[in-house]
């Protein structure tokens, strides 16, 4: 096993697949001469040339809409998004036209595409730019969205969504692209809509995904400091939602948080707790606690963000709250 | 042109005409829901432009497209099948009239939200760019489309990575019931493909033979020269937006006046004055396309609706 970064891993992913498949090339603004404003391409515009890392004009209808067409003729395109903040800009596209070709023709029509979209905040870039609006785009039927929470499943799942037929969100976040893992040695995939137990447990349920993985690992360190075992269920993929490992879980520990970086209204949390009333009623010990980012807009000073940001002292907090 | 092809063009144009007859018939009588554009007046646009293309070059429209269709090689059968809502209609009844595509057609669709298939019309040219073939994608839309940022973006993609796209856009002088006037700054549609350095070309879109040959050489344009072109094609459409389209926005003279230059009576006086086609060899047409109308409705209502488990197929690929 090796220990790389996120951003190693998944820049290995794209080049591994643009390697394998000819068909595969990437679209977006700086992801060539630049080499990605978040280095992920760095080096790749020399390597494959600019026939396969296409640096686009800043105009995201351009970037998504020219993807779903390169794709339905039968190319791999990967289009990258600088954040997802601008995928607001190709909303048409991402969830009401690429999910719904597929079905709406009659299965005639594929999409084969991987949008990456780089999301959350905490690096002071302001209300605008600094969202994790994941639960919208998960809400649409015909999109899948996956977003990773270790390099590992980074690498195994963006190489998955590469190969995968279907129309694909894959979420990365901002301030993750230097978090070290151990990364299986050589060729691996990861299947796209399955949870994972991250870490056994057997006091409580931590469900989370993404930089919410991050937090929770830490915040499974302090608790268990003090004799309260928590395990963590990462979710992965937003849709397909796969919630068998997180009922599994629960039905073991009666007892559950959900923590996501999103807000709560009407966010992840909202759904997964509300499958466990719907399949594990009679299991629940303690009513579920979300841990989510605070209603509102996220603003640019430093500790006004992070106090709107969920935080490890909250986790804890509300992990002790489901155990009391 | 030779004779055969232009019998089959007015065979096309007159199809076309009775399908969407019938279809408002249909559509009248409940049978046929949701929103319904008729192609009624514009039938020589996709007529000569579509007879202008190679098989392999793509087709993609917008809404208006029961035509298209016909034009591409569908069936009136699958056609009238999808308007329905059967499950022999080429998208299985779950497109409706706004989402008839074929892949083995070259057909596109089919899309329904306003200018949202320019940049994939960019991106179908770009996959057979990134293919290295010279296939040309002819992209149709109305002159209202053009108001919207996903047009301005498209064709300054298309002319940035030199995409092989035809931009056709059927000014049918409006975009539902504003004019072309009242919602664009300029009513000379070219001249927004002049701001981005595309070569263009206006055409009157009631004579088919007009249109072919403009398609022709500006197909020939974008395969040889591998830039887009931009085609705006005059027209204008007998009947409203949409079914239940209350009209208030243009005169009744203004329609009569634009009925007198209707394209299938002009393309009939055509042939018969070049002499391409005799009285009674246009009547047979005619009644053939009456049989093959008849034969489609028929076949439309003996088609099965689709089966319930197809509710839930075809949302992924892989599940």
């Amino acid at each position: 096993m090796a220990k790389i970064t996120m951003r190693e891993a998944i820049s290995q992913a794209l080049m591994e697949e643009m390697d394998r498949d000819p068909a595969v090339f990437i679209m977006g603004e700086e992801v060539g001469v630049w080499g990605g404003t978040y280095a992920v391409t760095k080096g790749f515009y020399d390597k494959y040339g600019a026939d396969r890392v296409k640096d686009t004009p800043i105009a995201e209808n351009a970037i998504v809409g020219a993807a779903i067409g390169a794709a339905m003729v039968g190319q791999r395109p990967i289009a990258e998004l600088m954040t997802i903040n601008f995928a607001f800009s190709a909303m048409d596209y991402i969830v009401n036209q690429a999910p719904k070709l597929h079905y709406m023709f009659g299965g005639q029509f594929t999409v084969p595409m991987v949008i990456r979209a780089v999301g959350g905040g905490g690096r002071q870039l302001g209300a605008t730019h600094s969202q994790t609006p994941d639960a919208i785009f998960a809400h649409f039927p015909g999109l899948k969205v996956v977003s990773p929470g270790t390099p590992e499943d980074a690498k195994g799942l963006l190489k998955s969504a590469i190969r995968s037929n279907d129309p694909i969100l894959f979420i990365e976040h901002a301030t993750m692209y230097q978090v070290r893992g151990e990364v299986p040695e050589g060729e691996y995939l990861i299947p796209i809509g399955k949870s994972k137990i991250q870490r056994a447990g057997k006091d409580l349920t931590i469900v989370t995904y993404c930089k919410g993985l991050e937090l929770s690992m830490k915040a499974a360190d302090e608790l268990s400091k003090e004799g309260i075992e928590a395990e963590i269920v990462d979710l992965r993929t937003l849709r397909p939602l796969d919630m068998e490992p997180v009922l599994e879980s629960f039905k073991k520990t009666n007892r559950a948080i959900v923590v996501e970086e999103g807000w709560k209204s009407y966010g992840v949390g909202s759904e997964i707790v509300s499958c466990i009333y719907e399949e594990a009623f009679d299991y629940i010990d303690a009513p579920i606690v979300r841990v989510a980012q605070k209603e509102v807009p996220l603003p640019y000073n430093r500790a006004l963000e992070q106090a709107a940001l969920p935080q490890v002292s909250d986790i804890i907090a509300a992990a002790k709250e489901v155990l009391r | 042109m030779k004779k055969e092809q232009q019998l089959d063009m007015y065979h096309q144009m007159v199809l076309i005409r009775r399908v969407e007859e019938r279809g408002a018939e249909l559509y009248q009588a409940g049978k046929i829901g949701g929103f319904m554009h008729l192609y009624i007046g514009q039938e020589a646009v996709s007529t000569g432009l579509i007879a202008a293309r190679e098989p392999r070059d793509r087709v993609i429209t917008a809404y208006r497209d029961h035509g298209v269709a016909i034009n591409c090689g569908l069936s009136a059968d699958e056609v009238m099948a999808e308007l329905l809502g059967k499950s022999t209609g080429m998208s299985k009844g779950k497109g409706g009239s706004m989402h008839m595509a074929s892949v083995e057609k070259n057909m596109w669709g089919g899309h329904a939200i306003v200018g949202g298939h320019l940049p994939i019309a960019a991106g179908l040219a770009l996959g057979d760019q990134y293919a290295k073939n010279d296939n040309v994608t002819i992209c149709m839309f109305g002159d209202g489309a053009t108001n919207i940022g996903y047009f301005h973006e498209a064709l300054n993609l298309a002319k940035t990575w030199g995409l092989r796209v035809l931009w056709v856009c059927e000014n049918n002088q409006y975009g539902m019931g504003t004019s072309v006037e009242r919602a664009s700054a300029v009513s000379d549609i070219r001249q927004k493909a002049e701001g981005y350095a595309m070569k263009n070309a206006e055409v009157n879109g009631m004579d088919v033979i007009a249109v072919y040959e403009a398609a022709k050489e500006a197909i020939q344009y974008v395969r040889k020269e591998g830039q887009p072109y931009f085609l705006e094609v005059d027209t204008y459409r007998f009947r409203g937006h949409s079914m239940g389209d209350p009209e208030r926005y243009r005169k009744a003279e203004e329609v009569k006046q634009w009925q007198e230059n209707d394209p299938i009576g002009i393309f009939n006086k055509y042939l018969l004055d070049t002499k391409i086609a005799t009285r009674k060899g246009l009547d047979e047409i005619e009644a053939r396309v009456e049989a093959e109308v008849s034969k489609a409705v028929e076949f439309a209502e003996a088609s099965p609706e689709p089966a319930l488990e197809e509710l839930f197929t075809n949302v992924y690929v892989e599940n």
